[in-house]
């Protein structure tokens, strides 16, 4: 069974306007171990779909249907209280940028300890040295030095370093990652997501990497969920998304992206831009940009339909899906 | 609208503030602080409450039953008159005299009239001090700045009505006894307004500060425009958001500050009173009797100011995105 | 194709725009009242420290390098935004550096600038058309409101707007159609040389191939000069003809692009292109850069990268090396590439203390 379950997830915002759908009915699963890349251009809905899981939604943005489940229990209706305890115990949290996810005011240490006597009952020495071991872990020099310093003594780098030893303080079964490597420089990207790869293939984590970034996707991810204006367009493996997408966007997309070594004089490029939430078109989202689109893509929204290794929202591979 | 422009071309060299005020009005009724202010009953109360007043001081001649300024009407009979529904009451005067037969209610709308004129002359005078010094401030930095923010910081290490009392008695200094009625308007426009322009400069001066280092500052730089049209063409519109919030408030404090020194007798002569001069003349027979005379223009005073500050308060949060 | 492209554009050998010894220090000292009492000491960042490279008429010139490594502070040295510290910069040979508001007006119309944030480039109070129309009244180019408008709807088609657009205020557009209308802004004088400051980086992937495109089709059509600052070296292999590599104020290498990105010479460049995604999914992994880029205001000695490079020896850490001329048109600045120490090939290991 999949570790994390997710079924038919809508995230609503209730504006005067009216509601705004930013999350429209997506459904996805994270097995044990498994790293599930979800990318999409801004506006996509990947990041409110994490927040929808770890049941950090910003009001007034809500669930307003389907079901989140976390080892075949519902943690999308809980009260607040016990979904803390999951997000400490079971879901761990990356954000984009670490210094929002550090207290200025204490020191790596103290915040350290905090976490981890919340969650469990080891005295303050254990929990210390506890403290130290996830430093050595996540690679920070001198960390005997560094664990009584406060956030902003560390670099952006460091930082981020912390944040991955506090979302690991108590072993959890899944991390959800948003975007976790957006505000560092390349050379410091690279180590960020080596070190999550190896965390994650030595203690069995799940991961959640919400990214826009397809480099970070393509070497770090074992299967991709690809969004667009709220919905899930595409999941697959990795190297099967990368290489031979099947959705137009995801098409398109990949062949936006510059590469090192591929001489193009132009870049293939997706006219128009995302819609904005308060008028996607009607039936399929992207038919406005889609240079294959169809009468029926104006008319007929496309659910996601079974592939052989995952599954595609698009009219294109109806023919396909019903040979699976 | 569009083709409009197109077949008649403005002459204008610059933008002009008032191109961008259509726009502007269209988006303020669809847009979020008309809707908080709909949303809030007491603000809409203050609101009504304010405008009331407002006209009826502007419209003192029309509205108001009697002319307390025409001497020539005045009875000495009719002094000391309580309101209506005491005993001796006259249905001429609804909520009675004054020593010297003036029509209380007459002589509280023309007050208002005075206070307000007052308060708005002394708010612009603040105003154009202080968003002046701020942005040169803020601008230029360096000395100029050091210099401007340690006079405002010293001026603001003194009480307000400190510096007014003492800018008061220079002026009144400065003219002879006979000319001091004549000029008594101009003495206390003056002193509330120079007593007051630091918070504009300080806040104008941050906000400048911010637009400077912003990248579209840096185009017209980059284009060659003058740094001194830069700052009023470019900066002074960004950063007046904040100065409406400070002025709504200032004005409340400005009447006050008039009430306060004409309280003291240093505001403007009986014969064209405001309410701070009612509410003096009114507390020499507030134990002998006839405590109409201060009370009613001290609760409009009271009425004005709570209604003025509640419009600001509701200004600051609904401008501010942080706290909605 | 673009090989084609790019020998093209290397035909033309004027020199638009030459940097010699350019230096820009910045005093970030605590003030003055803090300096005497708590005796903080004065403290100098210096951003560019001493940088050479030429631009030629018809090409782009890209730097590269990571956060505060100075490449913005060299675009904006070069519209005159900041005034040189030391050192030239010649504009078809003419030194410009440091030039007064009054001296710098006639090259200003011909030096324009690309800024890298859609949102903050814009003055939000302002309409479109006011915007585009900024320099041409500044510059005094249309002789009348009626020239003006037809400019303006002219330059808005150029990049794929429409004149309609003109009357809409920034905030109804997407960032990507708000660059657009800062490149708009930047060709309503005809310049000759744009400096683009990371103009893609806040963009989604698709809109970034949009104006990356666009930028392309521009600079055919009216043959422009670009200098474009990026981290993203994927894009300036994309777009560059020749590529200067910056760490903390220097340059470490310039080559052309094919040559930089096929043969990278100095142990950075080489490190920076370890780290780059692997889109062909060969299964390469990408090699963690180990270390960070150290404090500017007190970067290394000798060379500033050799804490953090393999290959470092003891004259590394006392001596700053110079750019040497490699042939080709590649110039590095190392001295284990002068005594020719440094192996050639993609990859390069990390000393396992630093990993």
């Amino acid at each position: 069974m999949a570790l994390l379950e997710v079924h038919d997830l809508v995230v609503e915002f209730p504006t005067r306007r009216g509601v705004l759908t930013a999350v429209d009915e997506i459904s996805l699963h994270i097995d044990e171990g498994e790293v599930l890349g979800v990318v999409g251009e801004s506006g996509a809905g990947k990041s409110m779909t994490g927040n929808a899981i770890i049941g950090l939604l910003e009001p007034p943005g809500r669930i307003a249907r389907g079901e989140i489940l976390l080892d075949g229990r519902r943690i999308d209706n809980l009260p607040y209280d016990q979904m803390r305890t999951i997000r400490g115990k079971e879901i761990g949290a990356i954000f984009q940028d670490p210094l929002t996810s550090l207290n200025p005011l204490y020191t790596v240490g103290e915040q350290l300890v905090e976490t981890i006597q919340t969650h469990t009952d080891m005295t303050p020495t254990q929990a210390r040295a506890r403290a130290l071991e996830l430093l050595i872990e996540v690679g920070i020099p001198a960390p005997e030095r560094r664990v009584d310093q406060y956030p902003h003594q560390f670099s952006g780098g460091m930082r981020q370093r912390v944040v991955i030893a506090l979302a690991l303080c108590v072993n959890p079964r899944l991390i959800v990652a948003d975007e976790p490597t957006t505000a560092l420089d390349v050379s410091i990207q690279a180590q960020i997501i080596a070190l999550l790869k190896r965390l994650c293939s030595e203690h069995g984590t799940a991961v959640m990497l919400v990214t826009h970034d397809m480099g970070v996707i393509a070497e770090t991810a074992d299967r991709v969920a690809v969004m667009y204006a709220g919905r899930i367009a595409e999941v697959g493996p990795v190297k099967q998304v990368v290489k031979r997408a099947r959705h137009p966007y995801t098409h398109g997309l990949m062949g936006s992206i510059p590469v090192i070594g591929h001489d193009a004089d132009r870049l293939t490029q997706i006219e128009g831009a995302m819609p904005r939430l308060t008028d996607i078109p009607t039936g399929c989202a992207f038919n406005p940009r889609c240079p294959q689109a169809t009468d029926r893509c104006l008319r007929d929204r496309p659910e996601p339909m079974p592939t052989e290794d995952g599954q595609v929202a698009c009219w294109l591979f109806e023919k396909e899906a019903a040979h699976v | 609208m569009a083709m409009a422009e197109q077949t008649t071309p403005k002459p204008v060299q610059a933008p002009k503030g008032g191109a961008a005020a259509g726009g502007a009005m269209a988006r303020f009724f669809d847009g979020d602080v008309w809707h908080s202010f709909k949303n809030s009953p007491i603000t809409v109360v203050a609101a009504v409450v304010t405008v009331t007043i407002f006209l009826a001081a502007l419209f003192a001649p029309i509205v108001s039953p009697h002319d307390p300024y025409d001497l020539m009407l005045l009875d000495v009979m009719d002094s000391f008159m309580p309101p209506v529904w005491e005993a001796d009451g006259d249905p001429r005067f609804l909520i009675g005299t004054d020593d010297q037969g003036r029509d209380m209610l007459s002589t509280i709308i023309y007050g208002s009239r005075a206070s307000l004129f007052i308060g708005f002359a002394s708010v612009l005078l603040s105003i154009v001090l202080g968003v002046g010094l701020g942005l040169v401030s803020g601008f230029r930095g360096g000395m100029v700045d050091a210099f401007i923010m340690r006079v405002a910081e010293i001026q603001l290490s003194f009480p307000t009505i400190l510096i007014a009392l003492l800018i008061n008695g220079v002026l009144r200094g400065v003219f002879p006894v006979e000319q001091q009625a004549d000029v008594a308007y101009a003495v206390l426009i003056l002193s509330i307004g120079v007593s007051g322009w630091v918070q504009y400069a300080r806040t104008v001066r941050g906000s400048t500060m911010v637009e400077r280092s912003k990248e579209y500052v840096q185009a017209a730089h980059v284009i060659g425009i003058h740094p001194t049209l830069i700052a009023l063409r470019h900066i002074l519109p960004n950063v007046m958001g904040p100065v409406l919030v400070i002025a709504t408030i200032h004005l409340a404090v400005a009447v006050i500050s008039e009430a306060t020194l004409s309280f003291l007798g240093v505001g403007v002569p009986p014969t064209e009173p405001s309410l701070g001069t009612l509410i003096r003349i009114g507390n020499d027979f507030l134990f002998s009797g006839e405590w109409w005379i201060a009370i009613f223009p001290g609760a409009a005073l009271a009425i004005l100011v709570l209604a003025v500050n509640l419009l600001g308060d509701w200004l600051r949060d609904a401008l501010n995105p942080k706290l909605r | 194709m673009s090989e084609v492209m790019r020998t093209e554009a290397s035909l033309s050998d004027t020199t638009m725009l030459e940097v010699s010894n350019l230096k820009r220090y910045f005093d970030v000292s605590r003030p003055f009242l803090n300096r005497v009492l708590e005796g903080a000491p004065r403290q100098i960042l210096k951003a560019v420290n001493g940088i050479d490279f030429k631009i030629k008429k018809g090409e782009t010139f890209s730097l590269v390098g990571e956060s505060g490594c100075g490449k913005s502070t060299v675009a904006r040295l070069i519209v005159g935004l900041y005034a040189p510290t030391e050192g030239k910069i010649e504009f078809e040979g003419r030194n410009i550096g440091g030039l007064s508001r009054r001296e710098m007006a006639p090259l200003r119309r011909r030096l324009q600038m690309i800024f890298q944030d859609p949102y903050a480039s814009l003055n939000p109070r302002w309409r479109v058309r006011d915007i585009i129309a900024e320099p041409l009244r500044a510059f005094d180019l249309e002789s009348d409101e009626v020239g003006i408008e037809r400019r303006v709807g002219e330059l808005l088609s150029f990049v794929k707007l429409t004149p309609a657009d003109g009357e809409k205020f920034p905030h109804e557009f997407s960032g990507g159609q708000r660059q657009r209308i800062s490149i708009a802004r930047a060709l309503a004088s005809q310049p000759d040389f744009l400096v683009c400051d990371e103009p893609t980086s806040a963009l989604d992937v698709s809109v970034q191939a949009q104006i990356l495109n666009l930028m392309k089709d521009l600079q055919r059509e009216f043959e422009l000069t670009y200098l474009f600052i990026s981290h993203n070296l994927a894009v300036v292999y994309h777009i560059s003809d020749r590529v200067g590599v910056m760490y903390l104020g220097q340059l470490a290498e310039v080559a052309p692009a094919t040559t930089l990105f096929r043969d990278p010479r100095h142990p950075y460049t080489r490190m920076l292109l370890d780290t780059i995604p692997d889109l062909d999914m060969t299964g390469r992994q990408r090699m963690p850069v180990a270390g960070e880029v150290p404090n500017p205001i007190t970067p290394p000695s000798g060379c500033s990268f050799h804490p953090r490079c393999p290959f470092a020896t003891d004259r590394c850490k006392s001596e700053a090396p110079l750019p040497r001329d490699l042939g080709s048109e590649v110039f590095v600045a190392c001295h284990g590439v002068e005594e020719n120490r440094i192996p050639r090939g993609p990859v390069i290991d990390a000393p396992p203390a630093l990993r």
